[in-house]
């Protein structure tokens, strides 16, 4: 039977089982949404700025193993997606971005709502088509959704002209795809895995250092059997969070910039990095030089080549699936593995670094930010997906929420979008329609995309913002601080509307906290007697409470600025 | 650093060639010169590129090629045994005694006049860039109107085969 390009579309999302796509109508797609219209078998969310989609279904991903869909318009609605896609490329989330695009016959002639969306979106996807024959139309679709969920993950954009979406075609969606140019490697070298178990027997000060790569290839059970077997310490990177328990005692907390004192000493001082799905990136090891001082052997378990041997030099590197490749390593050590004696001592400098309490603050008249995040932690039970904004309050839930399971800490790494919280909490709900979701924004933050309130009432949203309010750009404010003399150059956010006013005009709950005692009954209703309410928590905290620990930018990973040292 | 060839076999979509070039400028790497067209394979481009970088910088180069979901295979070539040409039009005043001197150094650089007019030659010439450098060297640059190059292609000796 032919149907027309629009129903293809709709055929292909079903055949992906694709039960949700966020999205916003307009010319070039009216063909769609009008197929789309016709069946309800792929729900739609209607978010108010396109932005706005893109992050949601970048959240869906992130939150559960499927891939997110957003559907926009050509020319702005495509513009408005840009930094959506951006920030999904940079964590390597899978997601599929339709995009319509004019006419065929139009393309290049500067037509009503035309832009080159694959030369926009270029730099910043995975790979991107334009389809230029509707007998391309569910190959193309069938190549977007393989190529944005294998190898090293990424966003697809697939740009459709409108005529194509009219014209009828027979639907065939093929099964598999076969492609010459596109083969990711899965498993690991062998050769490579056993030098790799021969390394990590002779380690006397051994780490194990993750990132992203354990949560996208869903290796958490893989990653923390494998260090319950060492007896060796894991730190996490920002994306790499609940990849392994916080709670369990081998957690040495997250490193980088704003590491705790003990994971950014045990990685310098390694003599041996086991690296996994993570990249050594800038936020990361601090200055490189400073780093390369201390001699180590570095194992690379990474899908992507050239995220090995980038940054830092790698010894063994392992290029294959984060979750085969752990199996192996599991499966090898099985015979006889025996961990060097010296790593009792090695947890003893560690346990002396612990004793530093480098996540201790000071209580004070204020709120402070900290406390409102180990509240959230205790009163949600460890249990809430925890969406974020860039700034501050991101590093204070990082460093105060403690993740247990994968894929609950959903933020923006890489690219680091403020903004990304709100839509992120749809996204996270769309996925996982009964999870608690809290997201933690700031002041400057939530007013990126504080436009989705208003898609948040229409279908029903019940996230819990936590707006730690200091006024302030605050993590702006901090640099300036300590490295502009003070000089607070537009950091400070003045007019700020009533956040508990703007929360009851979009006919949500509003509440505003101002003194300690109060936080933690304010978070129980929130959650209890507010369950299925989205509730907009203003906590005016403490105007100045900074980050620790810091490693400036520059400074090496042991170089770090303390809460006690000022 | 060091000069490298670098061969790409793409396939042969529109925007190959953007993503390729894309690749290069997002990350700060040099493009000497390059060079495309479809193979005997009609579905398949081969590209070559004329880089300079650290041997970090290249493998970086290679393997983010590699990642093009477009690129089918990438070699180094100058990494082994190989031959490299590139060929030259070069348009010259040739007017009174200046003809002879032009055909003369045409044939010491076996070059071959492909036009002619009253006033000027075409000269055609292949091989390796700094044979095509020294013939430029050579002439009086006052009688130099218009040059074009095409950039480096080069080919692997022996056995060494780029294909599918
Ligand atoms: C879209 C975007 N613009 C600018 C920045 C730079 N930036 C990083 S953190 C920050 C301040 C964030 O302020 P707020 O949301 O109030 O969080 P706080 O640091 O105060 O907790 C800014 C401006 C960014 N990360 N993203
Ligand atoms: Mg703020």
């Amino acid at each position: 039977m032919m149907i027309s390009g629009a129903e293809i579309v709709i055929r292909c999302l079903q055949e992906e089982k694709v039960d949700c796509v966020f999205g916003y109508p307009g010319g070039s797609v009216l063909h769609i949404y009008d197929a789309l219209f016709k069946q309800d078998q792929v729900k739609h969310i209607l978010v108010r700025h396109e932005q706005a989609a893109v992050h949601a279904a970048d959240a869906y991903s992130r939150s559960s193993q499927r891939v997110g869909v957003a559907l926009v318009t050509s020319g702005p609605g495509v513009t408005n997606t840009v930094t959506g896609i951006a920030t999904a490329y940079m964590d390597s989330i899978p997601m599929v971005v339709l995009t319509g695009q004019v006419p065929s016959f139009y393309i290049g002639q500067d037509a009503f709502q035309e832009c080159d969306t694959v030369g926009i979106t270029r730099p910043c996807v995975k790979h991107n088509f334009l389809v230029k024959d509707v007998k391309d139309l569910a190959v193309t679709i069938k190549k977007a959704f393989h190529i944005a969920s294998t190898g090293r993950p990424g966003p697809v954009v697939v740009d459709i002209p409108k005529d194509i979406t009219a014209q009828m075609c027979e639907f065939d969606y093929p099964k598999t795809i076969q492609m010459r140019s596109y083969n990711p490697v899965v498993k690991g070298h062998l050769g490579q895995i056993k030098k790799a178990v021969q390394i990590l027997q002779e380690a006397k000060r051994p780490i194990i250092y993750t990132g992203g790569g354990v949560i996208l290839s869903d290796a958490a059970e893989q990653l923390t059997k494998l260090a319950h077997k060492l007896n060796f310490p894991v730190t996490n990177t920002l994306m790499g969070l609940g990849g392994y328990p916080a709670t369990d005692k081998q957690f040495i907390g997250m490193l980088g910039m704003h590491g705790t004192f003990e994971a950014n000493n045990a990685m310098h001082y390694a003599d041996v990095i086991l690296a996994i799905g993570a990249r050594f990136d800038d936020r990361v090891i601090g200055n490189p030089e400073h780093f390369a001082e201390e001699k180590r052997r570095v194992i690379h378990i990474d899908i992507d080549p050239s995220s090995i041997s980038k940054r830092v030099k790698v010894d063994v590197p392992i290029v294959g699936n984060v979750q085969d490749v752990l199996e192996e390593i599991v499966k090898l050590m099985d015979s006889g593995f025996k961990t060097d004696p010296d790593v009792a001592n090695w947890w003893k400098q560690i346990d002396a670094w612990r004793g530093r309490e480098s996540l201790r603050y000071k209580q004070s008249e204020h709120i402070m930010p900290q406390y409102v995040m180990e509240k959230l932690y205790e009163v949600t039970g460890g249990n809430a997906f925890v969406t974020s904004d860039v700034g501050q309050h991101q590093m204070f839930a990082a460093q105060y929420y403690k993740f247990d399971k994968p894929r609950r800490w959903i933020n923006s790494g890489g690219l680091g979008t403020m903004g990304v919280g709100l839509p992120y909490g749809m996204g996270v709900l769309m996925a996982n329609p009964d999870a608690q979701v809290a997201c933690v924004t700031g002041e400057g933050s939530i007013q990126m995309c504080i436009q989705e309130l208003s898609t948040c009432k229409q279908y029903g949203f019940p996230i819990k913002i936590i707006n730690l309010n200091n006024g302030m750009l605050g993590m702006v404010r901090q640099w300036q601080e300590m490295f502009y003399s003070k000089r607070y150059s537009q950091s400070y956010v003045t007019s700020l509307p009533d956040f508990v006013k703007l929360a009851e005009a979009y006919g949500h709950v509003g509440m505003k906290i101002e003194k300690p005692e109060d936080v933690e009954p304010a978070l129980r209703k929130a959650f209890t007697e507010h369950k299925d309410d989205l509730v907009f928590m203003d906590f005016i905290i403490d105007p100045v409470a900074n980050v620790f620990p810091m490693v400036a930018a520059g400074k090496g990973l042991t170089e770090m600025i303390l809460a006690e040292d000022l | 650093m060091q000069r490298h060839i670098i061969s790409i076999l793409i396939e042969n979509e529109s925007g190959a060639l953007s993503r390729v070039a894309g690749l290069f400028s997002a990350r700060g790497y040099n493009i000497e010169s390059l060079t495309v067209a479809p193979t005997e394979d009609p579905s398949l481009s081969r590209m070559t590129i004329l880089t300079s970088g650290s041997d970090e910088v290249l493998e970086q180069i290679t393997k983010q090629l590699n990642k093009l979901v477009d690129v089918v295979k990438v070699v180094d070539l100058s990494e082994a045994a190989h031959v490299e040409r590139e060929l030259m039009l070069i348009k010259v005043r040739a007017t009174g005694k200046d003809r002879e001197e032009m055909k003369r150094m045409a044939d010491i650089f076996r070059g071959r006049i492909i036009d002619v007019t009253e006033s000027t030659f075409v000269i055609e010439l292949t091989g390796a860039s700094a044979k095509l450098d020294s013939f430029i060297a050579a002439l009086d640059a006052g009688l130099i109107l218009e040059t074009v190059r095409t950039g480096v292609c080069g080919i692997g000796r022996g056995d060494r085969i780029l294909k599918v």
